[in-house]
C-alpha cells in the first residue's frame, strides 16, 4: 500500500491525518477519493510533497508500495 | 555552530537561553527572541503541527542560510510542536555575533522565516472551537524584506 498524509486544515476535510492506498498514478489516487476532498486537495495553495521532497509538478508521479505523498497547505508556524 | 531542535514536548527559555549565553561569553553581542501563546483575546490552547520528515530539515537548512547571510558565532532555533497553553514557549531564537547589528539581523531573519516559510500548522482553540491559523498578509510582507 502507499499513504497519503493530510496536514493543517486538510486534516478535518479528510477526517483522518493519514490514509493508506493502491499504489499507482497519483490521478488515479485522487479519483478514489470523495470529491470534496479531491478538490481541497487540488487547490492552488496546497503543495505536495512526496517522502519528504516537494514536488513542483505532481503530472506523471504514481505512487509505489511504501511510498507517502503529504499534501501541504499554506504554512503558519511561530 | 548551530543548534536547532524540533521540541515536542515544553522547554524551559530561561534555561536554554542561561546555557546559549554560556557558550557564547566570547560573542560581543547576543540577541535573544521568546515567541510565547499570548495570555488574552480568548485563546484557551495552541497547537502546532509538525510533518517529521520535513520540518526539523527544513529548520535546520535555515539555520545554514542565516549563517551564510551573517557572520555569526552562534545560532540556536528551539520550535515547539504540540499543544501549548497560555505562557508556554514556543520558539526561541538566540543568535551571538562579534557585533550586534549582525545579530539582531540573523534573529529576525530567523524569525521571519520560521513563521511564514517552515513546516508548520497552527491552529488555536477558543470558547468556539479549534480554528485552523492561515498565515496573514503582514507576514508575507515581513518575509518579502529580506529581497
Amino acid at each position: 500500500m502507499a499513504r497519503l498524509v493530510f496536514m493543517g486544515r486538510l486534516e478535518d476535510v479528510a477526517g483522518t491525518g493519514e490514509m493508506s492506498v493502491a499504489p499507482g498514478p497519483v490521478e488515479q489516487v485522487l479519483a478514489a477519493l470523495d470529491p470534496a476532498l479531491a478538490v481541497q486537495l487540488l487547490g492552488e495553495k496546497v503543495r505536495m510533497a512526496l517522502n519528504g521532497q516537494l514536488l513542483t509538478d505532481m503530472g506523471g508521479v504514481t505512487l509505489g508500495q511504501g511510498d507517502e505523498l503529504a499534501f501541504l497547505p499554506p504554512v503558519s508556524g511561530g | 555552530m548551530q543548534d536547532v531542535r524540533l521540541a515536542l514536548e515544553p522547554f524551559d527559555p530561561v534555561a536554554e537561553i542561561a546555557a546559549f549565553n554560556a557558550r557564547h561569553s566570547h560573542a560581543g553581542g547576543i540577541v535573544t527572541f521568546l515567541g510565547q501563546v499570548r495570555d488574552s483575546g480568548g485563546v484557551e490552547a495552541l497547537e502546532l503541527q509538525h510533518y517529521a520528515p520535513m520540518t526539523l530539515p527544513g529548520m535546520e537548512e535555515l539555520a545554514r542560510i542565516t549563517q551564510a547571510r551573517w557572520p555569526v558565532e552562534g545560532l540556536m532555533i528551539v520550535h515547539r510542536s504540540g499543544v501549548m497553553y497560555p505562557g508556554d514557549a514556543i520558539v526561541l531564537v538566540c543568535a551571538a555575533a562579534r557585533h550586534r547589528r549582525d545579530a539582531f539581523a540573523a534573529a529576525d531573519f530567523a524569525m521571519d522565516h520560521l513563521k511564514s516559510e517552515s513546516w508548520f500548522w497552527k491552529r488555536e482553540k477558543t470558547a468556539k472551537g479549534w480554528r485552523w491559523i492561515e498565515p496573514r498578509p503582514e507576514d508575507r510582507q515581513d518575509l518579502s524584506r529580506w529581497g
